[in-house]
């Protein structure tokens, strides 16, 4: 199979990146080689989107420094990218918006390319890229994620049952998760994952890479080291901003997290 | 006197075929782990490939192996590649690299210089005093401060010291002989059978307090096994090695079906030592 039908896929991470690590920076690499491997998709681009201050989550520093470690770490990526869009928004943004921005974003670059060769050879047909043909094959943009964030559908309040739909149906997941989980699993059980398990990607981890942001930043605020766990410019800048304290810590505690406030049913008391 | 700590050298042995991200953070945990008891300063790492005559599985050429580790380790202000190991012709046991780097730091013969009669480190705190240019200089093998040389201690996880029970592959008086005058740093991941292995032996329970055993809490299992078999199959291996150790690999296209098949049906050398030193 040529890699010009191959059908092009944007993936898009949306998450904390609390610093971002290098698991964050696998979770991309796992991605593309799976769906490489599957001989129908050509991924073309990797999006990370690191979510709005507004998400009250516990510990979540300004996304000025998030944003800028993530441009520190992806510097020597060839495909993947930070974007700050999510973060400017002036709220917290559900993640099918942000799906639906980057793939509306995606349609119009798609346009101006278009429309960008048809100046410059108004009758040549071009043989580059599949992009730039006559009829180009529309991208697909999947969510990327890891397999703990597919089990946060279940959590009440935290998802609006059709954003997950929408997720699902037009879109697509990417699911990374180690060997000894079992997500498929968790999608049997759901009714609605079922329906468009066509349209989730389960790729198995077996190098056990388990960096979690939490863990960085506890260590962080004890002096350890976190070398060859986050790339050494991210290191560095944190060091030099100095942003995980154990008052950093502390931002946001007793907080409800944004979107169980937008989604809490009025007058419901809600537990954390 | 609180301002003494004991210094501290670590010593990693093995393949690093290819040196990983997990291998460097060995280092790293073990000193945060030295440092917080108080008692001790890591002062410096060292990496030592094994040589090719170790006849493993795969084991490609030491100069590649040294080459990456140095790449690796380029950006370290502590952490150092030594290719003394690699260099000889013929497999060494581990503790014969133990002693080598162990004699190299100690202090060179006391009648050489007035200098080095002085202890080589007292961490923390200021000389009070020059030293007496009239006293006697003391010669190296009369009561050396035990504290002012540097301890060689070997780093290693967990699946090293479990080596230590198959059969034949190390000898019972080295396994001795390290734990007793060097130690052991074992890194291992929280909820490991690394107590329970030293529980049930008993050289090794003798010399307990020379076994440190130091739990990784963060789950990095990125062994260089899995690495070769990633790259044989085409798949990334961005952000588990170095990115100059990818590169390094990339160029000079060092992992394939055939390198893996190096040393293939070889009996791996300390076996092979063991066989031919029972025949005497």
């Amino acid at each position: 199979v040529r890699m010009k039908s191959r059908i092009p896929v944007i993936l898009l991470a949306c998450g904390s990146f609390n610093p971002v690590t290098n698991m964050h920076m696998r979770l991309f690499e796992l991605a593309r080689d799976h769906l490489h491997q599957t001989g129908q998709y050509q991924v073309i681009e990797g999006i990370m989107s690191p979510v709005n201050d507004n998400y009250g989550k516990k510990g979540l520093v300004s996304a000025r420094h998030r944003i800028a470690m993530a441009k520190l770490a992806l510097k020597t990526s060839d495909w993947i990218r930070v974007d700050p869009w999510e973060s400017e928004q002036e709220t917290w943004t559900e993640t099918v918006k942000v799906l639906r921005h980057h793939y509306n974003e995606s349609l119009r670059l798609l346009q101006s390319k278009k429309e960008f060769m048809e100046n410059k050879h108004p009758k040549e047909r071009s043989t580059g890229d599949s992009l730039s043909c006559q009829h180009p094959v529309l991208p697909e943009l999947k969510l990327l994620c890891g397999a703990d964030f597919l089990q946060t559908f279940k959590t009440p309040n935290l998802w609006k049952e059709e954003d997950i739909k929408e997720i699902v149906e037009k879109f697509g997941l990417v699911c990374i998760s180690r060997a000894g989980s079992d997500p498929s699993q968790y999608i049997k059980e759901s009714d609605l994952l079922s329906q468009y398990q066509h349209n989730i990607f389960l790729v198995k981890e077996w190098i056990q890479n388990e960096i979690s942001a939490t863990q960085i930043r506890s260590a962080l605020c004890r002096g350890l080291s976190v070398k060859y766990l986050l790339p050494d410019s991210v290191i560095s800048y944190i060091a030099q901003h100095n942003i995980y304290t154990e008052e950093s810590e502390r931002k946001n505690e007793g907080d409800l997290l944004q979107p169980l406030k937008v989604h809490s049913p009025a007058g419901t008391p809600l537990r954390d | 006197d609180p301002d003494r700590k004991t210094e501290v050298v670590l010593l990693a042995c093995g393949s690093f075929n290819p040196i990983t991200n997990m291998h460097l953070r060995l280092f790293e945990l073990a000193k945060d782990y030295f440092h917080e008891t108080g008692k001790y300063k890591v002062i410096k790492g060292i990496i030592s490939p094994v040589g090719d005559a170790y006849k493993k599985k795969g084991l490609i050429s030491a100069n590649h192996r040294v080459t990456m580790a140095k790449l690796a380790t380029k950006n370290s202000d502590w952490v150092e590649v030594d290719d003394w190991e690699s260099s000889q012709s013929e497999w060494l046991e581990t503790l014969k690299v133990l002693r080598y780097h162990h004699q190299k730091l100690l202090p060179p013969d006391a009648t050489n210089s007035l200098e080095d009669a002085v202890p080589l480190t007292k961490l923390g705190r200021k000389r009070k005093q020059e030293p007496n240019r009239h006293e006697p200089v003391k010669k190296k093998n009369q009561s050396p401060d035990i504290k002012s040389v540097p301890q060689v201690k070997l780093l290693c996880g967990s699946d090293m010291l479990e080596s230590f029970g198959i059969p034949n592959l190390w000898k019972l008086e080295d396994i001795t002989e390290i734990v007793e005058k060097h130690g052991l740093v074992c890194i291992s991941r929280a909820g490991n059978n690394a107590q329970k292995f030293i529980y049930e032996s008993d050289v090794l329970w003798r010399h307990k307090n020379n076994i440190h055993l130091v739990e990784e809490w963060i789950t990095n299992d990125i062994s260089s096994t899995k690495i070769r078999r990633a790259l044989r199959r085409g798949q990334s291996i961005r952000y588990l090695v170095p990115d100059v150790v990818r590169a390094y690999i990339e160029k000079n296209n060092l992992y394939s079906p055939e390198s893996e098949d190096t040393n293939a049906g070889v009996l791996l050398a300390p076996f092979q030592k063991h066989a031919s030193d029972s025949k005497n």
